[in-house]
């Protein structure tokens, strides 16, 4: 029993040395600037269309999914109110992370995987600089940066879904009730609860991925087991912390 | 960059007893000292998985001595944590056994990496651009002949040239001392011999102190008696006189144990059948 526990928990550790490491770094000179901006650009903008894509389809989903429940009850009008929150509140950010887990905690894990095996994680050691430094923390600020606003973009985007399928396609209520609706409905603990977790997801993104990166070992086929465990186990993380943040706004 | 000159005579490397221990119980250093002084060349020479690249690890502090004292350039390293290492890594240079290059970079952004990102070369906080690094740069890279190279990948490159791009990057720091894993490893004997002859002729012309990991007789041969002519451009056989001679040392590895330490004349009159493998001229054993 205890033997099984024993692998979880050193890498659980290992993960949060690398947090910790990486975290200070950003507070510590020299910075790489140029690394963040390349990150950002990767990360970012290069997620954007397939971000604006899942947005909008998961808020036509929602809409359609409700215009039936909404109508056994008469209150299609609330079909805005519905749409919002449960984007803002769950399925943005998770849609989002995980979106983003599967595209960039796997490209992550395989590259620095495959820097590990060729020993350019050594060289860049031996030549005096840190590889924490030089690659985690742009990783991790950059997706800390850009989680949010592409969720923010998601929101809105699977906003803008709903509307389509309630007011245009099925005619469930008016295009300024429905907007009326959703705006109103929001309320401060919504939006908290909509921002943090993209940040502590974007934590576990970058992190997961880096780690399970420069553990790789074994070669070719390392990168690959790298590479997978890397994105089932940000993805496990994500669901996990996403039911305990929202315990904690639930009560709040 | 100073170049050529004057180093002061100090103790670059200093193993004392250093052991290093895997997870099997034989240990894969067993009880290493010596000493390198600058302007020293150091041939390293011993049978695969005799410990020299394990040796270059300590040295390097990329990884942990088991139990023993490492000092480098007199400062006692024995017990610094990763952070202290980049300010001591910082003043040697490495070639890997494969060249170490980073695949995603240009050769020139390469070679300019160590001016880019060691805290040293930091001016308040912000790091140099590459054009202003770039004379220092394009100097390393003619110095290895590959001065028209600086926009291709590594993957373009032949496997001699990827190692010379390699000493390129270790040396544009100007480092007080530098390591050489196999340099000659997997290449045909002229690509190997222009290597070394880059190595000598480094040595010539900053006096660099110089571990060189090897298991090519040739290359200890090379090193020990031939030095650069710049007037010639060309490598001559050192005078028997010169003080060269006393500084080119042989160590011998076999199963993490140092079996040898001497000068090419001790190194060739050895009987020992295991070190008389590694010398160009042996002793015949008389019987």
């Amino acid at each position: 029993m205890l033997d099984w526990l024993k692998s979880p928990i050193l890498t659980f550790q290992e993960f949060v040395n690398l947090a910790g490491r990486a975290s200070l770094n950003a507070f510590r000179r020299p910075f790489y600037g140029q690394d963040l901006a390349l990150q950002m650009d990767t990360i970012g903008v290069g997620s954007l269309p397939i971000t604006v894509l899942i947005g909008f389809f998961s808020g036509v989903i929602m809409a359609l999914q409700m215009s039936r429940a909404l109508s056994q009850y008469g209150a299609t009008g609330q079909v805005g109110q519905i749409t919002a929150i449960t984007l803002v509140r769950e399925m943005g950010p998770v849609l989002t992370a995980l979106l983003i887990a599967g595209r960039n905690a796997s490209g992550i894990a395989s590259e620095l995987g495959s820097m590990k095996v060729s020993e350019q994680i050594d060289a860049m050691r031996a030549l005096g600089t840190d590889p924490v430094k030089k690659l985690v923390t742009p990783r991790l600020l950059a997706m800390c940066i850009t989680l949010p606003l592409l969720t923010i973009i998601a929101d809105f985007v699977g906003i803008v879904g709903g509307y389509m399928v309630a007011v245009p396609l099925l005619r469930l209520t008016t295009g300024s009730q429905y907007w009326n609706n959703a705006w109103r409905s929001l309320e401060y603990n919504d939006i908290a609860q909509g921002l943090i977790k993209p940040l502590l997801f974007a934590f576990i993104i970058a992190l997961v991925g880096c780690l399970y990166g420069m553990r790789t070992s074994g070669g070719t086929q390392g990168v690959g087991r790298a590479t997978t465990q890397a994105v089932v186990v940000a993805s496990v993380w994500i669901f996990i912390v996403t039911a305990l943040v929202t315990r904690i706004f639930v009560n709040l | 960059m100073p170049r050529n000159e004057a180093k002061e005579h100090r103790c670059i490397l200093k193993f004392e007893e250093v052991s290093v221990y895997f997870d099997q119980p034989d240990p894969v250093l067993d009880r290493v000292s010596f000493e390198i002084w600058s302007g020293e060349t150091r041939i390293i020479l011993g049978a695969a998985g005799s410990g020299k690249t394990v040796m270059m690890k300590v040295a390097l502090g990329l990884l942990k001595a088991t139990s023993g004292r490492v000092s480098v350039m007199g400062q006692d390293v024995t017990d610094f944590d990763e952070r202290q290492w980049y300010e001591v890594r910082s003043h040697i240079g490495v070639l890997f056994q494969e060249g170490g290059l980073f695949d995603s970079l240009t050769i020139e952004e390469n070679v300019a990496y160590p001016l880019l990102n060691q805290a040293r070369f930091m001016v308040g906080g912000k790091k140099p651009t590459l054009d202003t690094v770039r004379p220092d740069v394009q100097e390393a890279l003619n110095f290895v002949e590959l001065g028209n190279t600086l926009n291709k990948f590594p993957s373009e490159l032949s496997g001699g040239m990827r190692r010379r791009v390699g000493i390129a990057r270790g040396s544009v720091a100007d480092p007080d001392l530098f390591l050489y894993d196999s340099p000659t490893a997997g290449l045909d004997p002229i690509t190997a011999n222009t290597i070394i002859a880059l190595l000598i002729k480094d040595r010539e012309m900053r006096n660099t102190t110089a571990a060189i990991i090897t298991h090519r007789f040739q290359d200890g041969h090379l090193l020990a008696n031939f030095r650069y002519n710049p007037e010639k451009d060309r490598l001559e056989r050192l005078p028997a006189s010169s003080p060269l001679r006393e500084k080119t040392k042989f160590m011998v590895m076999k199963e993490g144990r140092l079996v040898f330490e001497g000068r090419e004349a001790e190194l060739d009159a050895s009987l020992d059948p295991y070190i008389s493998k590694f010398s160009m001229h042996p002793a015949k054993k008389v019987s």
